[in-house]
């Protein structure tokens, strides 16, 4: 593991973007039943040769029930008066209804080890602004303006842990396998050029979004200058960044159903567009125009936890299909999971001690949204065509 | 008070009426515009729009043999871009009425506001008394199209600027609430009057001497018997309309205002390999 | 003029006695009456060339060249010979000084200091020869959100129920900027409305209406309101893709027109609908117009009279102001926004406005981009952007600042045979594009004009697509805006900084 940086990138680096080649995975139970840790791990290590270590992470979701009704805040800080500044700033702004370090097996030689913290903490009321606005733009202040200080995550009943190392190694520093969630994402990397930084690894988090990433975003200017016009602020230097606000715009501001954000992430082709129904057409073509800035371009896949209003496994690729993604679901339906590589699934199914099956393993269409939705199941396989089995209507068609 | 046989056809049309503030709310100029456009799918023919309230942009480009009588202050740009319908006001204007107009009747029972008729290139606009400034602007002609400006009042600075076609008239009269008609004691028009006109013609009917107002391009001459003839008709159909006995007209002289040339700048461009 | 005062011509014209075969053909070209027969021989007068090149193409020997005259003026670093030759003019004619094209001041171009990105390893790039590369844009109005709606009972139910504003496609990100029939010829716009249609791109009426023959090119047609009003009636207005209320111009901000009569000929006549001989004045500002509100009726205007089914935007000349002007022109109700730079084009403009006012495209587009989005407005619109934008690169470039749609004129003229002799205002156009005498525009085929205008926008397209294959770009919409693709390389870190484009090596 590598013990600097942990809330911005060292002073070199600053402002240079980082490109990453990785491995992602994620699964999530529909009946809500918590799993494990080590699951989570099992998936991600066995992508070993997509991460060259530095840097990992996973998102849990379901781990903190006794605070669900709070926004969980998972923070990096550099020492611990920042960490005292940062909790004065919040509690001008709300209530830290709790607040106590994420307990880590910190080794004994390291010279300055992170703080590592949660908080779980209420905005005040306000009647401008919702609570979840409230939170995206004290997110953005403490990122933004609080040196030293770095909100990893801030949904509710959920939080992100990652750094810089191996995958193994922030598993066992967060002592993942001791927490308990209905949804996971896993997320190993491979930088191309710089060290990295702990608060630049993934999972991307705004709220309870999180974003697991493998590719680059070739359209990160247009991306990034939209979202700003929206007041998101892409600090971080990372394309992933902007998947996270884009889902958090789409989804949760402009109310947008998964399979249409995944229109607006990865349209089809216009020449397929043209093939297609009256109605499609004008569905699709409003979608391209009207979302042509959040269209994301060049190789990606990406897995997605989302835990607003009905919680969310998404996964997606590129239309180009230029990066790899799975998808695969248990033999009891309960369990839909999606990774880089099918070695994920299989290396459960080698663990003699689980007696893993699944049902079925299947290659999602290019730029197709794999869906699934707790309580509900696999709503979309991301075998479908831009409206197959949905019933879509469209006002004056 | 109008004649309006004068102006709307003898024939019984099909009239409908409407309150264009219903409950006292005045309606949006989108939704009345929407309004009169479905009156007209309809099939009528006339339509009275009563309470007008500054609604912007009625009749804009109707085409057609409609009539709209406007009881209420309507507001700019009444008329733009229209081409053939009959407009009737009963009350004042604000600024822009037969804003572009292609054809068309526009006739005002009260003052207008400034730049009546830009650039229209037909129709005709009779306005009972005041309008306010570049009345006339930039009217233009082309084949039979000729539009026509009569102002019963006064006007102000700039009247028929950069005028490149057409016919403007001021007679300069005054009509007391008790309705009776005087000559206006104000001068007939502003200063800088035709400036830039470089086609058509301007009559103010009035004793001043007009030279010190006249802007670039534009000059005085004597009524013509010619126009004086071409001119008649329409004076007399305006006095007919809002109840002016026509022999008051005669009582003081007819000027004219046309350009000096074609090319009044003609001299001030050149052009040389730099 | 007095002897003293004839100074040395810029061309000189040189004849090969021995090749020339006094054919007088020469004479007949040359429509600046720089060459004539004395029955002995041809005689050419240097002072009224402006090597247009006619002559010298038309010249079955091949006798004729027009070469740059050596007589050497003492040299002054300051006082340039282009300086001189003002004072000179000004001084014989004492009028205004027009000139036409753009500004020809040797004034550093910033589109020459941006580089463009290319991928290595992190991500593909895509070989446009054998996948799809996008490059259709949307034009108009588009609503800030989508309203998508899932039932919540089943979730296979979506309905959409935003109400979309007018927009339509076009196939390149490119349009013909506006160029109206009376400064240029008839041929030359039928062979740019016809090759527009073909390409399915744009093309701007110009101010002066749209004569009845190029109606049916009206989808594929921008169509100016312009504060003359010329053409302007109800069919106009419907027949359209777009309207566009014309505000100002690159080359003249802040300067009206004027169409002298003689040049008003049957179909000028018949295209801003004014009588045969009558001069047809644009008025520097638009008399409804004085304030920003006004603005906005006018926008309003236009919409009722379409019945909302027309898009309706607004041009401007990129000053110094830009950026605040264009919000309150997209608050004005404005569904495109075109912006024209200090270098754009004229057929005829004062060279005092011309060569220095206004601002460079490129700053002006990245000011008025960020600042849209400052206000949340960008995406709503469609921004055109013009004002040399001379071939690929710079349309490139244009779209990486932030425009949607890039415009230009000259190069579709010097496409279809300009030479660039800078003479459009005097309408003697040797090559038949910017001149009304019937004899000088039946040179010009319109076939073959549009052909050309067809290869050179294919190929701007085509290069474009190799751009955003080499960046791993799959579409054009994520070229736009996208600055991180850029890289600055001139000698001023501050127009890096304005731009929003880091320096090379960074």
């Amino acid at each position: 593991m590598r013990w600097e940086n942990y809330t911005s990138p060292s002073e070199k680096f600053r402002n240079e973007r980082v490109f990453d080649g990785c491995g992602i995975t994620g699964f999530i139970n529909i009946d809500g039943t918590l799993t494990k840790g080590d699951k989570i791990i099992e998936m991600l290590e066995i992508l070993h040769d997509r991460e060259n270590g530095l840097g990992a992470g996973f998102a849990a979701y379901g781990i903190y029930p006794q605070y669900k009704d709070f926004y969980a805040l998972h923070f990096l800080f550099d020492n611990d008066q920042i960490r005292l500044n940062t909790e004065d700033f919040l509690s001008s702004k709300g209530v830290v209804v709790f607040s106590e370090p994420i307990p880590t097996k910190q080794p004994s030689n390291v010279d300055k080890p992170p703080i590592v913290w949660r908080m779980f903490y209420e905005p005040k009321e306000m009647k401008s602004l919702s609570q979840d606005e409230q939170m995206v733009q004290l997110v953005m202040e403490v990122n933004e303006k609080i040196e030293g200080a770095f909100i990893m995550s801030s949904g509710k009943n959920m939080g992100v842990f990652k750094g810089n190392g191996w995958s193994h190694e922030i598993a066992e520093y967060y002592k993942i396998k001791d927490y308990e969630a209905y949804m996971w994402l896993g997320h190993s990397r491979f930088p191309t050029n710089t060290p990295g930084w702990w608060g630049g690894a993934h999972p991307f988090n705004l709220l309870g979004t999180s974003v697991v990433h493998n590719g680059e975003i070739t359209s990160y200017g247009t991306n990034m200058r939209y979202l700003e016009s929206f007041g998101y602020k892409c600090t971080l230097f990372t394309d992933t960044e902007v998947i996270a606000y884009l889902f958090d715009l789409l989804v949760r501001r402009h109310k947008l159903p998964i399979p249409i954000v995944s229109l607006a992430l990865a349209p089809p082709l216009f020449s397929e567009i043209e093939s297609m129904d009256k109605k499609y057409q004008l569905a699709l073509k409003n979608i391209r125009a009207t979302y042509r800035s959040a269209m994301l371009n060049g190789p990606f896949s990406i897995v997605v936890g989302q835990n607003g209003h009905i919680p969310t496994l998404i996964g997606l690729t590129d239309r180009k299909k230029l990066r790899p993604l799975i998808a695969a679901i248990s033999e009891d339906e309960n369990t839909i999971y999606l990774s880089s590589e099918e070695a994920s699934f299989k290396r459960l199914m080698l663990d003699s001690s689980k007696s893993f099956k699944f049902k079925e393993i299947w290659h999602p269409r290019s730029g197709t949204a794999v869906v699934a939705r707790l309580g509900e199941g696999l709503i979309r396989n991301g075998l479908e065509l831009p409206f197959e089995n949905l019933q879509l209507s469209v006002m004056g068609v | 008070m109008i004649k309006t046989t004068m102006i709307l056809s003898k024939e019984n049309k099909k009239t409908v009426e409407i309150d264009v503030a219903p409950n006292g709310k005045p309606l949006k100029y989108q939704d009345l515009n929407d309004k009169i456009h479905e009156i007209i799918q309809n099939g009528y023919e006339r339509l009275i729009l009563n309470n007008v309230c500054g609604q912007r942009f009625i009749a804009a480009s109707l085409q057609g043999d409609f009539e709209i009588i406007i009881n209420g202050i309507p507001g700019n740009d009444l008329g733009v871009f229209m081409d053939g319908p009959k407009i009737i006001v009963n009350g004042n204007c604000e600024d822009q009425m037969g804003n572009t107009m292609n054809d068309g009747f526009i006739i005002v029972d009260g003052d207008g506001g400034d730049v009546i008729g830009l650039s229209a290139r037909g129709g005709k606009i009779y306005v009972k008394k005041d309008v306010g400034y570049r009345v006339g602007i930039h009217i233009k002609e082309y084949e039979h199209q000729y539009p026509i400006i009569i102002i019963g009042g006064t006007a102000g600075d700039f009247l028929g600027e950069y005028m490149a076609g057409g016919l403007i008239i001021t007679l300069g009269l005054k009509f007391l609430p008790d309705g009776t008609i005087i000559e206006n004691s104000h001068s007939i028009c502003g200063g800088e009057l035709g400036t830039g006109i470089h086609r058509g013609k301007i009559i103010l009917r009035t004793e001043e001497n007009l030279e010190s107002k006249l802007g670039v391009g534009a000059k005085l001459f004597k009524l013509m018997e010619e126009t004086k003839k071409e001119i008649e008709p329409y004076i007399k159909e305006f006095c007919e309309i809002f109840n002016i006995p026509f022999d008051l007209i005669g009582k003081k002289p007819l000027q004219v205002v046309k350009p000096i040339s074609k090319r009044p700048f003609g001299g001030n461009y050149c052009g040389q390999y730099i | 003029m007095s002897l003293s005062h004839i100074f040395p011509t810029y061309f000189k014209i040189e004849i090969d006695r021995d090749l020339c075969k006094k054919c007088k053909r020469c004479t007949n070209h040359c429509s600046y009456g720089a060459l004539s027969f004395n029955g002995e021989r041809i005689v050419a007068e240097d002072d009224k060339c402006v090597a247009c090149q006619r002559c010298v193409t038309m010249c079955p020997g091949k006798a004729i060249r027009v070469v740059r005259n050596e007589s050497y003026l003492p040299p002054h670093g300051n006082y340039t010979r282009r300086i001189r030759n003002i004072i000179w003019a000004q001084s014989g004619n004492g009028g205004v000084l027009l000139s036409a094209t753009g500004n020809d001041r040797p004034i550093r171009s910033i589109f020459d200091d941006l580089l463009l990105d290319a991928c290595q390893v992190t991500n593909p790039a895509i070989d446009p020869l054998r996948e799809t590369i996008e490059t259709k844009v949307f034009f108009g109005r588009r609503p800030n959100k989508l309203d998508f709606s899932m039932d919540e009972g089943d979730p296979s139910k979506v309905s959409l129920k935003t109400e979309f504003y007018p927009h339509f496609e076009i196939d390149m990100p490119i349009m013909v900027g506006h160029m109206s029939l009376g400064s240029i010829s008839y041929n030359a716009c039928m062979a740019i409305y016809q090759a527009s249609k073909e390409l399915n791109i744009l093309a701007g009426s110009g101010e002066g209406g749209l004569h009845p023959d190029f109606y049916e090119y009206g989808p594929n047609i921008i169509s100016e309101v312009a504060s003359g009003r010329f053409g302007v009636d109800i069919n106009y207005l419907h027949n359209v893709a777009g309207l566009e209320i014309k505000i100002g111009q690159g080359a003249k901000p802040g300067h009206g027109g004027h169409l002298p009569g003689e040049k008003v000929n049957t179909l000028i006549s018949q295209t801003r609908m004014i009588p045969k001989g009558s001069d047809a004045l644009s008025p520097y500002p638009h008399h409804d117009i004085y304030s920003i509100e006004d603005l906005a009726q006018l926008i309003a205007a236009l919409k009722e009279a379409t019945r909302y089914k027309v898009p309706v935007g607004v041009k401007i000349a990129a000053v110094h102001n830009s950026a605040p002007i264009a919000v309150g022109i997209v608050r004005g109700g404005a569904d495109f926004l075109t912006l024209d730079g200090f270098r754009g084009g004229t057929g005829a403009a004062p060279r005092i406005i011309r060569d220095h006012a206004g601002i460079p495209i490129e700053l002006a587009i990245a000011s008025v981009d960020q600042r849209l989005r400052d206000e949340g407005l960008r995406d709503e619109i469609t921004l055109v952007a013009g004002g040399s934008i001379r071939y690929s690169a710079d349309l490139i470039k244009a779209i990486a600042l932030g425009a949607d749609v890039g415009m230009c004129c000259l190069p579709v003229l010097i496409a279809m045979g300009c030479r660039m002799c800078q003479q459009c205002f005097r309408g003697l156009c040797s090559w038949g594009i910017a001149t009304q005498n019937e004899y000088l525009v039946k040179r010009l085929d319109i076939d073959v004009a549009r052909n050309r205008i067809i290869n050179l926008f294919h190929s701007w397209n085509e290069e474009l697509k190799e751009v955003l294959g080499a960046m791993g770009i799959d579409s054009v919409e994520s070229l736009r805006s996208n600055r991180d693709r850029l890289r600055y390389i001139g000698p001023n870190p501050r127009i890096a900084e304005i731009l929003g484009v880091k320096h090379a090596g960074e």
